[in-house]
């Protein structure tokens, strides 16, 4: 069976005085060595430059308001059921009268805390989410921390800002090269700088 | 007159010194810049303009490790071995002429620490010498490792001088001179030797590589085989020091290179250049401008083949331990006999009828 055409049949014949010099051997192997020199690099630099991760990239979490700016959430506890690391907590709240612009629905969230430590980002809790409140955002992903008290994060970071509103845009490379000429151009700000391989 | 003769070469030997040292560090870098580039990476590029800093970073990290010496191992030996490498890694440096001379206040002096009558003897007793700074640090470590790459370290380069040796014998019987100086400016322009002795310049630049521990010869600190070869056992400053004596070495060899085979501070067309400097700035002015361009392309070429090192150490892998000393004692030894025969009858039938024939 053969997988590729590249395989080569062994053989064991003599040496032809060229090989045995071993010169011209070296000499092509410098050629290709010296070729590499010069080729373009491939390298992206990490922290300036981040490469665009494809709009299915789940990286740190977000709850949703709806077009009214309502918090989508009501703490039916879903997700922290589904959530493989037990990552989620929350505690629930009855919807008091005049906050109806608050919340969309009688019940909410009072606390929401999303353990970055224990959340291995598998989706789970997007996926079980009957509100579409949760998200885990294609374009952030949950910055280095140094101190314990920044691995919890709770409502104050994860529900959404109405002012800066997360939209899964660019669902292809195309796309995601026009944001980033948009970006250039100033027309977007939200929007990390990457490299497109 | 005296006085102005000792500044100037005072100054000569400190720059040189300084130079060799500044050079040897910047290798350092080179190298993982070389490496990186053809491996198609950026290469250390965070400290300070390009990575330019990068060096210092290094050695403020040796510095600051700890300097362990094993309980086992014999203290002053130890201490001896690291020494010993930087010492005649930096010794070599003496004798290699740099450029031609420089002219002040009616006194001529030559751009080269001291002009020995035995230059290429002197290097050959030093390069040899540096083989004990390896030897003894890696007996005085009392690991197996070590002496195993100690060992392997000497015959290695006993075995290399010998070829590499015979590849300098066929330049002493076209020039007939043991001094470098001399050697150099018989290849004034480009009557590079080179040109008679390609055969003797590849055993020579072999040796070389073995003699410097490079790869393909660098089985002394064979990572897969002996752990880290003489300096397992060595940290901080002492292993610093054993591979800043690595790319003395590298820079050292490569000046000899430059200077044994390629001219040295001779270009093709210097004297066009130095009629027109001497004529633009005078007599004494255009000489010394005439001396340092030479003095650059000298360091041009030892760099080239610096990169070189570096070019050869990513391109070829490891030779096997048989296979070095098959190919020192069975194959470069014969050929540089062979080079001897071919170079002495060169010039005893030969060169009549060339100089005849350019006459």
């Amino acid at each position: 069976m053969q997988l590729t055409n590249r395989s080569k049949q062994v053989s064991n014949k003599e040496m032809t005085l060229a090989e045995r010099a071993y010169l011209p051997a070296i000499a092509q192997g410098m050629a290709i060595t010296l070729k590499h020199f010069f080729k373009k690099k491939v390298t992206i630099q990490y922290p300036e430059v981040k490469r665009y991760l494809g709009p299915v990239f789940r990286g740190r979490h977000i709850l949703k308001r709806d077009d009214q700016g309502r918090e989508r959430c009501t703490a039916c506890g879903l997700c922290a059921v589904a959530c493989p690391a037990e990552a989620i907590q929350m505690v629930a709240a009855e919807r008091e009268k005049g906050e109806e612009h608050l919340y969309r629905e009688e019940k909410y969230a009072a606390v929401y805390e999303v353990n970055m430590l224990r959340c291995i980002f598998c989706g789970l809790c997007e996926e079980a989410c009957p509100k579409q409140a949760v998200y885990l955002r294609h374009d952030e992903m949950v910055p280095v921390f140094v101190e314990r008290d920044q691995v919890i994060w709770g409502k104050d970071m994860l529900v959404e800002d109405m002012n800066n509103r997360y939209k899964r845009e660019a669902w292809t490379k195309e796309e995601a090269r026009q944001l980033d000429e948009k970006k250039a151009r100033g027309e977007v700000s939200n929007v990390e700088p990457r490299a497109i391989p | 007159m005296e006085l102005t003769e000792f500044i100037i070469k005072a100054i000569i030997i400190l720059v040189i010194f300084g130079l060799t040292l500044l050079i040897a560090m910047y290798s350092t870098y080179g190298e993982r810049k070389v490496a990186a580039f053809i491996q198609d990476r950026i290469g250390p590029n965070r400290a300070g303009p390009f990575g330019m800093l990068q060096p210092l970073a290094d050695a403020g990290k040796m510095f600051f490790k700890e300097d362990f010496i094993p309980a086992q191992a014999n203290k002053w030996l130890f201490i001896a071995g690291p020494a010993l490498a930087m010492l005649t890694a930096l010794m070599a440096s003496a004798v290699i002429p740099f450029g031609d001379t420089i002219r002040y206040d009616g006194v001529e002096v030559a751009v080269q620490a001291v002009e020995a009558n035995i230059g290429i003897l002197y290097i050959f007793g030093v390069v040899s010498l540096g083989v004990y700074g390896i030897m003894v640090g890696g007996w005085a470590s009392n690991n197996k490792f070590s002496l195993l790459g100690a060992i392997r370290a000497a015959s290695q380069n006993i075995s290399y001088e010998i070829a590499m040796g015979m590849a300098i014998v066929a330049i002493l019987m076209m020039t007939g001179s043991l001094s470098l100086r001399a050697i150099v400016e018989q290849q004034h322009g480009g009557n590079w030797n080179i040109w008679y002795q390609p055969l003797g310049f590849i055993i020579f630049i072999t040796c070389a590589f073995a003699e410097c521990n490079r790869t393909p010869f660098d089985l002394p600190e064979c990572e897969t085989e002996l752990v880290g070869g003489y300096h397992t056992e060595y940290s901080s400053m002492k292993l610093g020091f054993y591979l800043f004596a690595e790319y003395i070495n590298m820079f050292i060899s490569s000046a000899v290179i430059s200077a044994l085979y390629f001219g040295g501070y001779n270009y093709p067309g210097m004297d066009w250049v130095y009629t027109q400097l001497t004529g633009a700035f005078g007599e004494v002015a255009g000489h010394n401008a005439a001396t340092l361009i030479g003095t650059a392309v000298f360091f041009g070429k030892a760099l080239f083949f610096v990169f070189f090192y570096m070019w050869v150490r990513w391109t070829l892998p490891r030779f096997r331990y048989d296979q070095l000393m098959n190919l020192g004692w069975k194959g470069l030894i014969p050929l540089a006999i062979l080079n001897i025969i071919i170079t002495g009858t060169g010039v005893l039938f030969l060169e009549p009828y060339f100089s005849a024939l350019l006459k």
